[in-house]
Formats: structure tokens, C-alpha cells, sequence
């Protein structure tokens, strides 16, 4: 399997799996958004406060990051030829990419404490 | 061989026409590059929101002014093309809507649903 899922194979497979998480996490966004009873602050942070929530949040940015890593390893695979360049350019990505993900786990697991 | 290199090679992308697919497959592309770029913004507008009262009244301040709201309506644009195109390309995956006709027919319905999303979103913006 693991052979099987080598290189290009794995790229198209989490690009589809992290696709779907997405799709049915906006759905379940858009139900949450038209269920809720008050807006403002309060509502909004015990909203993510809630684990489930919380959890939830975090798996949709890290389907993001991962959405966006084979995505734009895939642009940038297309059109820069030159080899060091072209890893510069993912190494790059990648940092970029590793620093939004740190990030957005430091303000979630900030929010959980509400 | 001299006639070859006066062959007209149309790959200037202004004058070649191009199938209503490619668009919806370039748009795919941009959409996506878009809510790359996106990311941040929104990480720092999830962190704002949170941080206390008086920075989520801040950034709902914020949200009023003209140029958030213009790149509020572009990341609505973005998120629906790639939204419906994303779900098109799954569907296409499996086999679903994979002829000429059919292909192009949902290529003009991503157009036209992400087009119809950003319009709702001028609604609501504005």
C-alpha cells in the first residue's frame, strides 16, 4: 500500500480526502450559523470554547494546510523549471505553510480556556 | 523549415478562445492561489476575534471599511469557484459528468453558482 501510494498518487489522495473534510465542514459551519441563537462576542467564544467545536476547527485548518501544501506544490511544479528555484520556492511554501499552522493551534488552544 | 518558423503558434492567451473547461479549470488555479494568500488574513481576523471584547468590536469596526469589504467579496468569489469547481472535479473523479457536453455544462454551472455566491455577497456587504 504503501508503494502504492507513493509520490504523486498520495499528493491526489489527501488533495481529495481534505477536500471533503472541507466540504462537509462548511456545511456543518453553515448549519451552526443558521441555528445560533444571539450574536456578538460571548456567543462566538463559548462557541469555540466547546471541544467538539474546537477540534472540529483545528482538523478544517490542518485539511487547509494540507489542502494548500499539494496544491501549490503543484503550481509551482508547473511553471518553475529550474530545479533550485523550484526548491526554494517549496521550502518556502512549506515554512509559510508550518508557521500558519502553529499559529492557528496557538490561538485555538487559547480559545478552548474561555 | 524556414516555412515552420513562420507557422502561427497561438498560445497568446488573448487571442487563442478557450474552452469554457480550461476557464473553469484556471479559475480553479486563481481561486486557489487567492485563499492561499487568504490564510493568514483570516488566521489574524480568528485571533483578533478572540482576544477580547473590545478587539472583536474593533474588527467588526473594521469590517465596515470599503477595502475589507471589496476583499471580503473577492474571498467570497474565490471560496465558491473553488467550492463548486473543487466538487466538480470530485465528481468528475468518479466518473460523473466526464463527456463533452456534460463537462461543459457543469463548467458553466461552477461559473455561474460562484458568480451568484458573490453577488449574494455584494448583497450583504454593501
Amino acid at each position: 500500500m504503501s508503494k502504492l501510494l507513493s509520490t504523486g498518487l498520495r499528493a491526489w489522495v489527501i488533495q481529495r480526502f481534505s477536500a471533503v473534510y472541507m466540504v462537509v465542514f462548511l456545511l456543518y459551519i453553515a448549519v451552526s450559523v443558521a441555528m445560533r441563537q444571539s450574536t456578538g462576542f460571548e456567543p462566538w467564544t463559548a462557541w469555540l470554547a466547546n471541544p467538539i467545536n474546537n477540534v472540529v476547527v483545528g482538523l478544517f485548518f490542518f485539511a487547509l494546510l494540507l489542502h494548500a501544501w499539494v496544491g501549490c506544490r503543484d503550481i509551482i511544479m508547473d511553471y518553475v523549471k529550474p530545479f533550485w528555484l523550484r526548491m526554494i520556492k517549496l521550502v518556502a511554501l512549506a515554512v509559510l505553510l508550518l508557521a500558519m499552522g502553529l499559529w492557528v493551534l496557538l490561538v485555538l488552544l487559547k480559545a478552548v480556556e474561555y | 523549415m524556414n516555412n515552420n518558423k513562420t507557422r502561427p503558434k497561438h498560445l497568446n492567451l488573448f487571442k487563442i478562445r478557450m474552452p469554457v473547461t480550461a476557464v473553469a479549470s484556471i479559475a480553479h488555479r486563481v481561486s486557489g492561489v487567492l485563499l492561499v494568500m487568504l490564510i493568514p488574513v483570516v488566521v489574524y481576523l480568528l485571533q483578533r476575534s478572540l482576544h477580547s471584547e473590545q478587539s472583536y468590536d474593533a474588527l467588526m469596526q473594521l469590517l465596515t471599511h470599503p477595502l475589507a469589504k471589496m476583499l471580503l467579496i473577492i474571498g467570497i468569489w474565490a471560496i465558491s469557484h473553488h467550492f463548486f469547481a473543487g466538487i466538480r472535479f470530485l465528481l468528475i473523479d468518479v466518473d460523473i459528468g466526464i463527456l463533452k457536453a456534460s463537462a461543459r455544462r457543469s463548467a458553466w454551472l461552477v461559473h455561474a453558482l460562484a458568480l451568484i455566491c458573490a453577488l449574494w455577497g455584494v448583497g450583504i456587504v454593501l
